[in-house]
């Protein structure tokens, strides 16, 4: 049976300790949203030694671009795009003290390697339900990149966004476990 | 039903001694361009807040069907979703997609007051900047963003009779990415597809953010069997192939396949990994056995007009 967590960002070592895969998870506070290209500029910024222009330590990244926001509103739909084009990228960004990362979709093997050896944690939100996600939104604030438009860095402040532990940092994986359990054997 | 005409049209048939609905359908027909760039933004705009019918009507019974917990959850999450997004006017996903038109333009139709093609951009134009669409279309290489959401992908068949049909098909990327094309050996033959369609499906797991419509091109070239699958993904949710029993029957097992593969809404375990296998269907060539495999996620969205 999974449990349901009320997580307050930022992520602690105790609270990623305490996630198994399968866990539901109500998140408030402060996620970054980046994406394919966001992703490539940290990583280069990263090889150079560079300062970037969030602060990576104990953050939560979001894989996400949302829409244009109609007036009236916080923000427009937003939603988890897919996974594994930011695998590349990933390991270095989590050596670099990410811990969190939000998205949908298979991880590479390397990126399972270093939540594992960082204690980092991949949470799975469903795909296709940006209306709704859209309404655990409360602020935005644009960080960086603002050339990318909808794949710039954002910095958004959630309220009991639901999410599932996809990736624990002891190296389980949901999808695997939940294929093995529902695939109809003959 | 498509009109044949029996005799050349032309616009003095009026004064041939024919019956009333032969020269209604062969009448050369004015369209003007803003009437279609005005129809084009309408469409992409509904399709990306309101979700076909039949598409809730089958995740309503997938619901039913769902054994899973979880797969259950997730299933009312995309139905309330759904629901929000019509009422709000907001996207129902934040991946408004690339703009794929289907347009059938009848022979006898002349096209006014500018270039089609170029009316048909501006109506995606306006529907993402004015239908606040996140635009999503950038230069391959250099990843730079059109800023407009074109170009869009316009396929133009021309037809019989002097109607034109617009079908705008707003194509997320993370369904597409999972999308494929294979030649195989006519030695494969239906095994062979149904392993292809099979193994694609598997492969992608929860990225095209399932339960998935599996639109199959099956013949013609590479990209004759790419287009088909894709017209595949505009058959109406629960609607079996009606002009080839064959196809249906494998459209059946494949469903049974896909389902029995336990990756589930959101790929996070259940029985409803697909909503629907769509398959479509040309003769090929002697030597070939192309096989398309396009997949589309479970905010299957299309609109149409006939104008």
């Amino acid at each position: 049976m999974s449990t349901t967590h009320q997580i307050q960002t930022p992520l602690n070592s105790e609270v990623i300790a305490s996630l198994h895969a399968g866990d539901m998870v109500l998140l408030s506070g402060d996620v970054y949203t980046a994406r394919d290209v966001a992703h490539r500029r940290l990583y280069e910024s990263l090889e150079r030694g560079e300062k970037l222009p969030i602060d990576l330590k104990t953050a939560i990244v979001f894989y996400a671009a949302p829409s244009p926001t109609p007036p009236g509103r916080v923000i427009g739909s937003i939603g988890p795009t897919t996974s594994y084009r930011m695998d590349f990228f990933t390991p270095k960004l989590i050596e670099n003290g990410l811990r969190g990362m939000i998205g949908k979709g298979n991880r590479s093997p390397e990126v399972l390697t270093a939540t594992n050896k960082y204690g980092a944690v991949y949470f799975g939100a469903i795909g296709g339900i940006a209306a709704l996600t859209a309404q655990c939104i409360k602020k935005v604030e644009l960080v960086a990149y603002e050339d990318l438009g909808p794949e710039a860095i954002r910095k958004i402040t959630m309220e009991n966004m639901p999410l599932i532990v996809v990736h624990d940092a002891r190296g389980n994986d949901l999808y695997a476990i939940a294929r093995g359990q529902w695939c109809v054997k003959h | 039903m498509v009109f044949v005409p029996v005799t050349c049209p032309r616009v003095t048939t009026m004064d041939c001694n024919m019956d009333k609905d032969i020269q209604e359908k062969n009448r050369l027909r004015r369209i003007d361009c803003r009437r279609i760039t005005a129809a084009v933004k309408k469409l992409f705009i509904e399709a990306n807040t309101d979700l076909g019918a039949d598409v809730l009507a089958s995740l309503q019974a997938s619901l039913r069907k769902e054994e899973s917990a979880i797969g259950r959850q997730v299933l009312e999450k995309i139905i309330e979703n759904a629901d929000v997004a019509c009422r709000s006017k907001m996207p129902i996903c934040q991946d408004t997609g690339l703009a794929v038109l289907f347009i059938e333009m009848g022979q006898d139709i002349h096209v006014v007051g500018g270039d089609l093609r170029k009316a048909i951009e501006e109506g995606v134009r306006q529907a993402y900047a004015e239908g606040f669409l996140r635009k999503s279309i950038c230069d391959p290489l250099s990843r730079k963003n059109t800023q407009d959401n074109t170009p869009a992908v316009i396929h133009i068949d021309i037809v019989a009779g002097n109607r034109l049909k617009i079908i705008a098909m707003p194509k997320g990327g993370g369904s597409e990415n999972m999308s494929a094309a294979q030649m195989l050996t006519p030695a494969a033959g239906i095994e062979g597809i149904k392993k292809v369609v099979v193994e694609k499906v598997l492969a992608a797991g929860a990225n095209p953010c399932p339960p998935v419509i599996v639109g199959v091109g099956i013949g013609g070239t590479l990209e004759q069997a790419c287009i088909l699958a894709k017209k595949a993904l505009l058959r109406p949710v629960g609607e079996e192939n009606k002009t080839d029993e064959r196809l249906a029957q494998m459209e059946k097992e494949l469903f049974g396949s896909i389902n029995e593969s336990g990756i589930g809404p959101a790929g996070l375990g259940g029985r409803v990994t697909a909503l629907a296998v769509n398959i479509e269907m040309m003769p090929c060539h002697i030597a070939s056995l192309p096989v398309a495999v396009n997949i589309q996620c479970h905010v299957a969205r299309h609109k149409e007009v006939i104008i």
